[in-house]
This record gives C-alpha cells, sequence and structure tokens, in this order.
C-alpha cells in the first residue's frame, strides 16, 4: 500500500486517496471546433508510461482536497506533490510534463491559454 | 497411547512437568508443552504422516518449521477445523485432534498410490495434455481430480473463531527473531527508535536454539537469546511478537504479518482472537529471516524418514527428541557434520556420511573422524529402501562431473537419512519487496542485490552464515535502520562468539541413481506436489524455457508451501538442462503471504453486523415498527413496503400504489441524497454541471437536472432548487450522493477553480417526507399555518419555508409520481414526529405510507426514469427521449461536445421505449432479453433489455420499459421477450402509460 502524503494531512495509507488519473490535461474550452478524433484525445487517450508521471490524487476518505504528484509508475516513488494549477518543479516531473505528447495535441491547444492545466 | 521412545533425556526445551496428550488419525499419543506436532510424533516413533499430491506416496516429515512441504495437517473438527496445517509448525496442547490428507482409506494402505504404478502415464503437464478434449467434459475431470489430487477439507460453516487486525508504525521493523534479528533490536533499540520485533515460531532464538555446539557471549546461545530478550522487553519503545509471521512486503515498507495468538492454547481465552493480522508501516526494514537447508535430489529422497539435516539437529536440541537410531548422512557440505556429532551427543549412531565432496578437511570433518564416524567421500546415495519407512541406502560413488555412480555397490542399514544439499537465504521478503536476486557462486544460492525498499538483510539472509559475522551485521544494520529513521546512536559491539568452522560445499543438484533418470526410483525436486526431476527434464525438453512457464506446466514451486524447498533445485535443474546459468534462468516471482494465512485474519472483525455500516433514516424505527419490509439502497435501509396482516407482496404493493393515487400517501424519502451549494458562482457553476439552463432560475423555484459524464452519458438527476441568490439545494439519487459530491468537487477544484462556490452534503441534516395523492394539499393545510397553498400561490417547482406541525421546515413542490406532491424537508431530528403528525392527521383521508416499491411503481407509471435502472453508464439524454432537457443555447456543458459526435444520434442505438405485453396479466423480469426475430432456440440476436417492469394496479395491466435499438421508430411494433418457460409477446409503445397529459400535477 502506497504512503502518499496529502499536502494537507500529510502521509496517509493510499486507501484513503481517490486516483485521478493524469494530471495536465486541459479542457477544451471551444469544443466544437475539434475534431471528434481531437476530441478523442482529451477525452480517452491517457498516457501510461513506465517510470515518472503526473498524475493527480483526491484525499477522498480525508479533507477530499485534490494535488498533483509525480510518481515513478516502475518503482511507486512518490518523487513530488504540488498543488492543482500549477506545474511540477523537480526535474524528473518537469521531463515527464514536457515530454508528454498531450502537449502538442489539438485538444490541448484549444484550451483556454494558461488554462489550469487540471 | 505409546510411549515416547525417541525421546532424549537430557535435551530440548519442552516443559517435562507439562505433559500433553493428543490424536493423530485417531490414535492418543503423549508429548509435553513445548512440542510441535512434528516433534511430539517423532518422539512417538512416528514418520508416516500423510500421501503425496499426485502418486500419493508414504510420506514423512522434512523439515522442522514453516517450509515443510509433506507433513500437512488437518487439525480440529467441525467450523474450526483448518486444512493444510505444516505439523512443523502446530504447537499441541491437551486434546488436540490431528489427521492426516490425501489418503483413502487410511494412511498406510492407500488406493490412489495406484498412481504410483502409472507413473509413466502422469508426465509433466499430464492434465494439460490428457483432459484437453472434450471441452464440455472438462467439468467432469475436474471433480474427478480434485477428488483423487486434493488437499485438506474446508470447513462447511461459519467460522465460529474471532479475529482482529492491528495497526502499527514502527521506526525499524525486524523480521526474525534469530541471532541476526536479536542483535539488530538490541542495536536499534538503544537508539530510543520505536522496533518491533516479530518471530515465526514460539521462541526467541531461531537456529541458535537448535545448536549444542556453539556459545554466544560465553553462554549457552540460547540463554544468550532470553537474556536478549529480556533486556529489549524492558525498553519502553520496543514491541516483542512472537507466533508471527510476516507474510507480506508491500509498497512503501508495509508489511502484513500473521500472528497466532492463540492456537496454541486449543481454544482462545476470553477477549483474545484466535488469530491477528498485522499491517505495519515502517520507516526502515531489517530482514533476519534466516535460511531454508535444501534438500538433495537422489533416488527416492522421498521416503519417510528422509530428513534435512538442520531439521535433524532442530529435533534433538530444540525438541529433545531424537528422529532415527541408525542414521545416514547424505551432504555436500559441512553443516551435515555438525548434524552427525550432535546424534553422536544424543546417543544415536551414525552409520555414515555421504559426501559429494572430495577430500574434506577441517575442524568439523576432525571431529567426526574422532568419532570414529565413517565418511563416503565423493560418494552418493542411489538408492533407499523401505516403503512407509526408511529402512537402508545405497552408496555409490559419483564419477567426475557427477551425472553417473560408480563402482560398488555399499548398502548400509538405518532408519534415518539425514541430507543437507546447502542453504538458501529466505529472500521471499526482499524479493515481495521488488529486490533484486544476486547469484553467490560460493554458497550456490540467491542472495539479496539490490533493494528497492528501505530495507537491509541481516544474518543467514543475507548469505551471512558464520554465527560472529552474523551478531555483527545484526548490529551494524540495526543501527544503520534507526540512524535513517532519524535516530542517532552507533552499533554496540558484537558480543564474543564460536562455532565450528565450515569449508566450503560442492553443488550436487541431481545425485545419480543406479539407473537411467526416471527408469527405476524417483528423484523428488517438489515433495509437495510431486514434481521429480525427470519431469523437469521432460518440461525443459518440450521448450518449458521459462521458470514461470516451467512451474505452472510441472507445478513444481505451487501448493502451500510455494516451493520453499524445491525452487532452486528446480531451476538448477532446468538451467542444468538448457545448459544455462542459473542467474540468466532466474527464479519465480515470490508473492505474498509468504505462508498460508487464514482468510478470518484478513477480514477480522468486519463480518455479520460490522461487515458494512448500515446507515438508518429517523423514521426507521416507527416502519419497523408497523411491519416494514426493507430493502438496501446502497448503505441505507429503506423500507421497501408495508404489508397488513396477510397481504401478499402484490396486493400491499396494488393497495398502497392505488391509495396514493386516489387519497394521499407518505413516503419516507430521507436517503435522496443532499448538497447544499452556496457561493457568488453557484449558478454559473451548475449551468456548467447540468444539461439545462440554470442562470435565470427564480429564487424558491426548483428545476430538474440531468448530470452526464464528459462522454455524454448520464450520470445522475435530481432536482436542485434554489434557495437564495447565491444558495442551492440539490438533490441526487439515494446511490449516487457521494458520486456527485465528488464529481462537483473535482471539477471545481480541478478545472474551475476560479469559480467561488462551495458544496456541503447535508444528507444527514434533512429528514424528507414526499406527501403525494390528490389529498396531499388538503392535509398539508391542516397542518400549516401561514402558507398558501393553493396551486396559483404554491406552483409546481417551487418551495416555500413555514412550518408543518410547528416543525420549520421548507417545502417543495415537486414530484416523483405525477401526482401533486410536496416534499417536506425539516431537520433531520423533526424526522419522526414529522411523521406522525402527518399520520395523524392524515386519518381522516385514509393516509397510506408507502415504501420503494410503490415509488417504484408510481414513477414508471409516469415514464420517470431511475438512473441505474434505466441508464446504465451507455445511455445519453437522447436515448432517453430527454432532448428537451439538453440546452441548445449554452455555450458548454460537461459532456456537450460528446453528445455532437455524429455516432450520438446514430438510428440503431438502444433507446427507451415502454413494452406492453399481449396478457396484460403477465410481468415481463426486468433484464429480459427484447428480440425481434424468434429462433427456435438461443442464440438470438437481442434488441435490447427490459429496465423496469411492474403491475399497474392504476392502469390496470402490466407496464414497462426497456432500452432497444432504434426503440424511438419501433413505437407500435410487436417484438418478443423470450423467457425459460414461455414466449412473451409484447407491444413497442411510448415510455408512459398513465395520465398522459400530465393533469393530476396540480391535483
Amino acid at each position: 500500500m502506497l504512503q502518499i502524503p496529502c499536502p494537507w494531512c500529510g502521509p496517509r495509507d493510499d486507501n484513503e486517496f481517490h486516483y485521478g488519473g493524469e494530471a495536465h490535461i486541459a479542457r477544451p474550452v471551444k469544443a466544437s471546433e475539434l475534431s471528434d478524433a481531437e476530441w478523442a484525445e482529451y477525452l480517452f487517450l491517457k498516457q501510461n508510461p513506465k517510470g515518472p508521471f503526473t498524475e493527480r490524487w483526491s484525499h477522498s476518505a480525508g479533507c477530499r482536497r485534490w494535488f498533483n504528484v509525480v510518481r515513478n509508475t516502475a518503482t511507486d516513488e512518490i518523487i513530488e506533490i504540488y498543488p492543482m494549477g500549477e506545474l511540477p518543479k523537480s526535474p524528473q516531473g518537469i521531463k515527464a510534463y514536457e515530454t508528454n505528447w498531450r502537449r502538442e495535441s489539438a485538444a490541448q491547444k484549444n484550451a483556454k491559454a494558461g488554462a489550469s492545466d487540471k | 497411547m505409546s510411549g515416547q521412545s525417541f525421546r532424549i533425556r537430557d535435551r530440548g526445551r519442552i516443559d517435562r512437568q507439562k505433559p500433553v496428550r493428543f490424536r493423530f488419525d485417531g490414535t492418543t499419543y503423549g508429548g509435553y508443552e513445548g512440542d510441535t506436532l512434528a516433534s511430539a510424533l517423532l518422539a512417538n516413533g512416528v514418520h508416516l504422516v500423510g500421501r503425496s499430491f499426485k502418486y500419493h506416496r508414504p510420506r514423512g516429515i522434512l523439515g522442522a518449521g514453516s517450509e515443510e512441504p509433506n507433513a500437512l495437517i488437518q487439525l480440529g473438527a467441525g467450523n474450526r477445523t483448518e486444512p493444510n496445517l505444516r505439523a512443523t509448525q502446530i504447537e499441541i496442547f491437551d486434546g488436540l485432534q490431528a489427521e492426516s490428507q490425501n489418503r483413502w482409506p487410511c494412511l498406510k494402505y492407500d488406493i490412489g498410490a495406484i498412481n504410483s504404478v502409472f507413473h509413466r502415464l502422469l508426465p509433466s503437464g499430464f492434465y494439460y495434455k490428457t483432459f484437453m478434449w472434450p471441452a464440455s467434459l472438462w467439468m467432469t475431470y475436474e471433480h474427478v481430480i480434485r477428488n483423487a489430487a486434493g488437499l485438506g477439507k474446508a470447513p462447511e460453516d461459519r467460522d465460529p473463531d474471532r479475529y482482529e487486525k492491528m495497526h502499527a508504525h514502527a521506526d525499524v521493523l525486524i523480521v526474525g527473531g534469530g541471532p541476526a534479528g536479536l542483535a539488530a533490536a538490541l542495536a536499534a533499540s538503544k537508539t530510543g527508535a520505536r522496533v518491533i520485533l516479530m518471530e515465526e515460531t514460539a521462541d526467541w532464538g531461531g537456529a541458535l536454539l537448535s545448536e549444542s555446539d556453539s556459545s554466544v557471549a560465553g553462554k549457552e546461545p540460547a540463554r544468550w537469546a532470553a537474556e536478549t530478550v529480556a533486556e529489549l522487553e524492558a525498553m519502553p519503545e520496543v514491541t516483542l511478537v512472537k507466533r508471527c509471521t510476516v507474510t507480506g512486503y508491500y509498497d512503501h515498507n508495509y508489511l502484513t504479518a500473521l500472528e497466532r495468538v492463540s492456537d496454541h492454547l486449543g481454544a482462545a481465552p476470553e477477549h483474545t482472537p484466535r488469530q491477528r493480522l498485522w499491517k505495519i508501516r515502517a520507516k526502515r526494514v531489517v530482514l533476519a529471516t534466516g535460511a531454508l537447508e535444501r534438500p538433495l535430489v537422489f533416488s527416492d529422497n522421498d521416503r519417510p524418514g528422509v530428513m534435512l539435516s538442520s531439521a535433524v539437529r532442530t529435533y534433538i536440541n530444540r525438541y529433545g527428541v531424537l528422529p532415527g537410531r541408525k542414521v545416514v548422512i547424505f551432504t555436500n557440505n559441512d553443516d551435515a557434520y555438525r548434524t552427525a556429532l550432535a546424534i553422536e551427543e544424543a546417543h544415536g549412531k551414525v552409520v555414515a556420511i555421504v559426501d559429494a565432496r572430495r577430500d574434506v578437511r577441517g575442524e568439523l570433518a576432525d571431529a567426526v573422524s574422532d568419532k570414529g564416524i565413517t565418511v563416503y567421500e565423493n560418494s552418493g546415495i542411489v538408492s533407499v529402501q523401505g516403503r512407509n519407512k526408511v529402512a537402508g541406502v545405497e552408496v555409490m560413488e559419483l564419477a567426475p562431473d557427477g551425472s553417473s555412480a560408480l563402482g560398488t555397490v555399499k548398502a548400509l542399514e538405518c532408519d534415518l537419512v539425514a541430507m543437507s544439499g546447502g542453504w538458501n537465504p529466505t529472500v521471499h521478503l526482499f524479493s515481495q519487496a521488488k529486490g533484486k536476486l544476486a547469484w553467490n557462486d560460493e554458497l550456490a544460492a540467491f542472495v539479496p542485490g539490490t533493494a528497492s525498499q528501505a530495507l537491509a538483510s541481516a544474518g543467514a539472509c543475507n548469505g551471512t552464515f558464520a554465527l560472529a559475522e552474523v551478531l555483527k551485521e545484526g548490529m551494524k544494520l540495526g543501527a544503520e535502520a534507526a540512524r535513517e529513521a532519524g535516530f542517532k546512536g552507533r552499533a554496540p559491539a558484537a558480543p564474543k562468539s564460536s562455532e565450528p568452522e565450515q569449508g566450503a560445499l560442492r553443488p550436487l543438484w541431481i545425485a545419480p541413481g543406479k539407473a537411467k533418470l526416471g527408469r527405476k526410483g524417483k528423484h523428488f525436486v517438489d515433495f509437495q506436489n510431486d514434481v521429480t526431476a525427470a519431469d523437469v527434464k521432460l518440461a525443459a525438453r518440450e521448450g518449458y524455457r521459462s521458470v514461470e512457464h516451467l512451474k505452472r506446466y510441472t507445478t513444481t514451486g505451487m501448493g502451500t508451501d510455494q516451493g520453499k524447498t524445491s525452487n532452486v533445485n528446480a531451476l538448477a535443474i532446468l538451467s542444468d538442462t538448457l545448459a544455462a546459468e542459473i542467474p540468466a534462468t532466474g527464479t519465480t516471482t515470490f508473492r505474498p503471504p509468504y505462508t498460508p494465512a487464514t482468510i478470518g485474519a484478513y477480514t477480522g472483525r468486519n463480518v455479520g453486523k460490522l461487515f458494512e455500516p448500515v446507515r438508518k433514516t429517523r423514521i426507521d424505527e416507527w416502519a419497523r415498527a408497523h411491519g416494514a419490509k426493507f430493502e438496501h439502497v446502497g448503505q441505507w435501509m429503506r423500507a421497501w413496503y408495508f404489508p397488513k396482516p396477510g397481504e401478499t407482496f402484490r396486493q400491499a404493493i396494488d393497495r398502497e400504489v392505488k391509495a396514493v393515487r386516489d387519497s394521499v400517501g407518505i413516503l419516507d424519502a430521507s436517503t435522496l441524497g443532499k448538497i447544499d451549494i452556496q457561493g457568488p458562482d453557484a449558478a454559473e457553476f451548475l449551468n456548467r454541471i447540468y444539461t439545462n439552463a440554470w442562470l435565470k432560475l427564480g429564487v424558491g423555484r426548483c428545476r430538474y437536472g440531468l448530470m452526464l459524464k464528459e462522454d455524454g452519458m448520464v450520470m445522475d438527476d435530481g432536482v436542485t432548487t434554489r434557495i437564495g441568490e447565491n444558495h442551492f439545494h440539490m438533490t441526487t439519487t439515494t446511490g449516487g450522493a457521494a458520486n456527485v459530491l465528488s464529481w462537483l468537487e473535482e471539477w471545481h477544484q480541478t478545472e474551475w477553480p476560479h469559480l467561488k462556490v462551495f458544496f456541503t452534503s447535508v444528507t444527514e441534516q434533512w429528514s424528507v417526507v414526499a406527501v403525494n395523492g390528490p389529498k396531499s394539499r388538503a392535509l398539508l393545510e391542516k397542518l400549516c399555518s401561514g402558507i398558501d397553498f393553493s396551486a396559483e400561490a404554491f406552483p409546481f417547482m417551487s418551495m416555500k419555508d413555514g412550518t408543518v406541525a410547528g416543525i420549520p421546515a421548507k417545502i417543495y413542490r415537486i414530484s416523483f409520481t405525477g401526482e401533486l406532491s410536496f416534499e417536506v424537508n425539516v431537520p433531520a431530528r423533526h424526522g419522526l414526529a414529522l411523521w406522525e403528525a402527518l399520520m395523524e392527521a392524515g386519518k381522516e383521508f385514509d393516509i397510506t405510507p408507502y415504501g420503494t416499491e410503490t415509488m417504484h411503481v408510481l414513477r414508471a407509471e409516469k415514464g420517470f426514469i431511475i438512473v441505474g435502472q434505466e441508464t446504465d453508464g451507455t445511455v445519453t439524454p437522447l436515448d432517453l427521449g430527454m432532448d428537451w432537457i439538453v440546452s441548445k443555447q449554452k455555450p458548454d456543458f460537461i459532456g456537450k461536445r460528446s453528445l455532437e459526435r455524429a455516432s450520438m444520434a446514430a438510428e440503431d442505438r438502444k433507446q427507451l421505449v415502454g413494452l406492453l405485453t399481449e396478457d396484460p396479466n403477465v410481468v415481463l423480469p426486468e433484464g429480459g432479453h427484447v428480440v425481434e426475430h424468434l429462433k427456435p432456440q438461443p442464440p438470438m440476436d437481442m434488441l435490447g433489455h427490459v429496465t423496469s417492469s411492474y403491475y399497474s394496479p392504476n392502469c390496470g395491466r402490466s407496464i414497462a420499459m426497456a432500452l432497444i435499438k432504434g426503440g424511438h421508430k419501433r413505437h407500435g411494433e410487436t417484438l418478443h421477450v423470450p423467457l425459460e418457460d414461455k414466449l412473451v409477446k409484447v407491444t413497442v409503445t411510448e415510455p408512459r402509460f398513465f395520465d398522459l397529459e400530465g393533469k393530476r400535477i396540480d391535483g
């Protein structure tokens, strides 16, 4: 069982948390301008890398707050936690964020400039 | 009761003042407190304790600990019976009842042993090769195979025992109470760290308890262990737990352990669980799990009386039992020489030591020679005599490459063979923690390589065997672990110790027999699964070159022991056959639990009433007192219906349903999800969450809303009311309340954090009574003053504050029945008072309390959907014919873009329709398949399924809703619902059946 450092409550067992999947998928704001395939980039296509991954967690059985995590999916090492709406600061997190194909996707570009990148 | 003729007078840690009587296979035996079942049986000269899995060969006790593959026991009777327990771990108590397994009619004459005669027909992969076809017969095969091959029997009823769970946090968790573990605990605890030390057996000291030829700090090693434990016990931050197996090592240093709290007592004392499951989060872990001796793989090495050499020593020194009087030792290393000396000291006779090595020199060889024990060097056992018990062995010289036997055959008489093929560090937990193993050529074994978690391995489990080194390593790693956990301190000096020095071993993976491998006699690799060296080689020849495939094909390493004694031998033989290096072949994956664990322990106290919380409304008590039947809705208990004496289900429902439409009925709707939403952006937020428009909803007005997921599928529905400019009251389905709140929070926190809005669950703050029916207005007028209930002043879909029966209330004029209806919300604690006041005032209208079933029928008559019944996550609002609720004007809402996908408008999507059966009295089963073209038998092309179906007394017939392909264009068509016993002809209609004009809403 992972031990996840909730930014508000401190380290807790992962069964108090809810996994939110990949982080930084910005929601398109002019979705009607996207083709179905481009909309699918936002809606269905998710990264599943081996190694550092930016992802979202919610402390659902605790403070109920969402936050971002950089986790190494191969070792389960938790590299960094940071608030919603911010970008990773660790070198591994920055790399994981920047090398994600999504940064160049039509859906992502459709999102409001400077969008929360949830 | 036979005497304990193999007991040694002056040895062992058993309590001779406390004799114990127990039964094994119907015979009563004597033993002492401190004995295991295995040691007590051996004291009585009993070796034959089981039959093997496949060949039903007689089997004896191989080991002395949890690694035991053979001596699997069915313990106890009735609902407390437990199968597959290792006799080597069962502590005996007065009255213990044990049975052997896998034999019929009895252990000595077992009919299944015929398999042994036909062994040529049972090669590796036998089941895969033989029972492949026809597939339909597999069920029959399986039944026969399981009967023939089963291990123990599971109890048939509930487990009457109590189990507990314990959560613990440690700075340093130490696994194993042997010399390394004790040293590590001592070093770590002196820093002030919170230390937990767990030991699998009933006694502290591990291997120290099995030796008589060593000393620690100038004392007997067992004494040093006892004194160290006493010192540890005196420290406040140290927790010592024995009879506790650490079974699993999970992520982030999370470990589970199974403590057998009272198994050794027979019955658990009051307020004591039988077993306790520990869940431990440790900052650092020191593994001190020791090592397991490897059997040698020689012809008929499974005969009762062939034991591990270290086990023989353990029985002598720890339990005071000499397992045999005339012993042949077969070894490839020095350790077994210690056993030879221990046997002689205990007045047993060592007939000979058969050693695979040449030119054996050193302290132990000298000591053996001084005793006059014959040593056959460069030799191996080529056959074993005796069937139910060893009677003798034959010994021959080994060819230079060890692959065959040469020279003359020496026959030796004996009643015990002690074998040692070297040692495997117990790396199970290290590997479970995703550590990488490294092959150590000198030990011919896997040792811990790179760790992946915050752990260290100390002592034999790290490949460190010399006692002095073990103690030093324990001290060092214990202190280091504490420092890494944030404490200060240096490792204390290790106590001085002495033990006989040992030389190198010679790996011997298969000891040759007289004939070719597999021809005469069996070389067992895996005792529990009856896998022989020939099986492993055959599998390799057939192409099973990966260890993982080998395991599954031959079953080696499976079963209750998970190959503790067999895995390394098996993969060494595989490597040899493939001419590959052992490390390149690798090991199979080590998975938890280390030893089998009782499911009861994992369940703990979460049984019966404590299985899951039950949520009850304030009106629950009244409903119970009035004979209501209940149903579970999520965790809620909801009144299902209120039968009058003598009424059937159907009669009660028909009465309730009619009463609501004829006069007035009341429903406890308190379980509906309720979320209080406040903030200046609340309306904007709702506008994005729901499909319809919310910005212009007036204060005091209610609106029905549908929530979609981003993929356009219906997720939840409910009525939300604008209580103030910036204040809304949302209702959700009973089952969806928690999900909806999470959904709102997720969107707010992750996508629109700039919106100023807050959500609070208020489900349990309000008691809600839905008052439905043409007389509901008249009823409420009796109980309320100051509220104008007229249709003009209090229109449909609006809310008013006021008092009902003197209780402050919010009254919502909303309807889930199509009738004139008011949902009265009062602070939760007044729920019962409100209900009783309504019942009292309603007498003149013949008021009828109703439950969820009537609610369902009433809403179905009107065609109102229930999310989760008419929908299943693949249904859009359009499929439901609810286009009217999907805004065309709003620029955005969740799910909007997905609804624009062309496929969402496809005409053959499953769409909601009504179904009317040809015979109005036939009520379709929900889930029934709807087909267009009948075939004589399934499969038939399915158009869809029935989602809701009831008898409607108001319509005077059955009604049903269904999701069927292209349903919206099929109105009027005749379709079929084929059932098990009949065919039902149905006509497709729109999904509404009663009050089609909606005239009843104003009463």
